[in-house]
């Protein structure tokens, strides 16, 4: 008989029986596992980023059908992953309002300047290290961008030496908010339009002495805001969003100009319009 | 009896797979950060070399010897160990699914795991009989625990000192490595 043959007959018997054993054994030792697992986990967004706190989508799907965990934890999917979820499981929808990452600082190096010359690693951890970072602000972004490169979906970018985030992109994930050495990345409900870009506690005069921009603890928007919302913690306004109307008031009297309406800082002329 | 105790001796401690042969590096090196793991792998490579140094040698001496087919050798081998390792994990993820979930991606390894092919082949080239090649098949993952526990049993330890950041991690491990495969350096000689 030819050897090629042989050889292919053989070697085909023991695979084919080994093929035979496996197949018995899957049935034999077959795990029945929650399908609902894997449905979840294809509801889920599957970037995998790690903002729900578990390792994985995967993971966290696991997490929702074994433990009761509750859905609402994904931030890249939003409303719509936590509707669909919610409509695999027969929970009752939970709506969640996005949520974006803000920047609670306008200190560029034209504003804020620097108070030595870093050569250090550039990394806003490393310079942090010396003695809190190159900028006179010690509350100041350093704006070497660890934000930048540890977001995983491009929402970010380094603007004029901020990170500038864009807020379409942005999904609220909260790995730059975790990584900023500063604490000064939050995560803020995308609807609320008035945001103050500052989070320096010291007093007016440390403040301007550092940067142009600061908020110096005038309380001018906390005395002029119609629905006292406003309350001055630490020479810092802190808003109460449950009384908050959006209606910008705060943002236009401000003389730094470093509350943002709609992202962006309220022009000199509409300053003056409603103290008229 | 006494050449049976010397093969296991011999495959424990004087030619252990890991620290003198250099066979299973990867697991050695991938699942000895804790005990546990360590000890959970052990148990699957000894069932798994077992079983498969049982069969490789049947299939060896009943289907590839007698039609002159030993050149198919590492090709019918790879076969058999691939498809024992797919049968344990089954069996790992109905009996045991933490432990299944702790080996991770090294237990679907074991199939490409050199020791466990090298075990096999050495039985073949060093003519052992069914008994032999079962012992030796055991006596052999044996050892390989046996190095890989003592190795996860130092690596625990040097989680709490302070080493170097040059050689912390990875080139720490392959000098623990060596210094261990040399200790075993101390065994040559006992069994000839």
């Amino acid at each position: 008989m030819n050897p090629i043959l042989i050889a292919i007959i053989i070697l085909g018997s023991v695979a084919l029986l080994s093929a035979l054993l496996l197949g018995i054994a899957s049935r034999v030792f077959h795990v029945n596992e929650n399908p609902l697992i894997a449905s979840v986990g294809e509801a889920l967004p599957g970037v995998n980023c790690g903002g729900c706190g578990y390792p994985g989508c995967a993971n966290y799907a696991k997490a929702i059908v074994d433990n009761n965990v509750e859905v609402t934890l994904c931030a890249p999917g939003g409303n719509e992953v936590i509707a669909k979820i919610s409509a695999l499981l027969g929970r009752a929808v939970v709506a969640k309002d996005a949520e974006v990452a803000r920047l609670s600082c306008f200190g560029k190096p034209e504003f804020c300047a620097p108070r030595c010359d870093y050569q250090g690693i550039q990394t806003c951890r490393a310079a942090n290290l010396q003695n809190g970072g190159q900028k006179k602000c010690l509350y100041g972004c350093l704006g070497f961008g660890d934000c930048v490169s540890v977001c995983p979906f491009g929402a970010m970018s380094m603007v004029d030496g901020l990170p500038f985030i864009d807020e379409e992109k942005c999904t609220g994930c909260a790995i730059c908010v975790r990584e900023c050495p500063k604490k000064l990345l939050t995560l803020q409900n995308k609807k609320r339009q008035v945001y103050l870009h500052c989070a320096s506690k010291e007093f007016g005069k440390v403040v301007k002495e550092a940067c142009t921009v600061g908020c110096n603890g005038c309380s001018l928007c906390a005395r002029k805001c119609p629905e006292k919302a406003l309350t001055m913690v630490d020479n810092l306004p802190i808003w109460d969003w449950s009384k908050c109307t959006q209606c910008g008031l705060c943002a236009k009297v401000c003389p730094s100009r470093i509350i943002f309406l709609d992202g962006r800082p309220v022009p000199k002329e509409a300053k003056e319009a409603p103290s008229a | 009896m006494s050449d049976i105790l010397l093969i296991i001796v011999g495959a424990v401690l004087v030619q252990n797979f890991v620290l003198t042969r250099f066979l299973g590096i990867c697991p050695f090196m991938g699942v000895s950060r804790n005990l546990e793991t360590a000890l959970g792998m052990g148990g699957a490579v000894i069932f798994v070399m077992v079983l498969a140094n049982a069969i490789t040698w049947l299939i060896h001496h009943f289907l590839l010897a007698p039609y002159h087919l030993e050149y198919l050798l590492t090709i019918a081998f790879i076969l058999v160990i691939a498809s024992l390792v797919q049968l344990v994990e089954m069996i790992l993820k109905k009996v045991s699914p933490a432990l299944n979930q702790a080996l991770g991606i090294y237990l679907p390894l074991i199939t490409t795991n050199c020791a466990v092919l090298g075990c096999a082949i050495l039985c073949i080239t060093f003519r052992y009989d069914f008994i032999r090649t079962v012992v030796f098949g055991g006596a052999s993952a044996v050892g390989f625990t046996f190095a890989l526990v003592l190795f996860s049993g130092i690596r625990e330890r040097l989680e709490f000192s302070r080493i170097p950041r040059f050689v912390q991690g990875l080139p720490l491990n392959f000098i623990t490595a060596g210094i261990l495969s040399m200790a075993f350096m101390g065994f040559a000689g006992l069994v000839k």
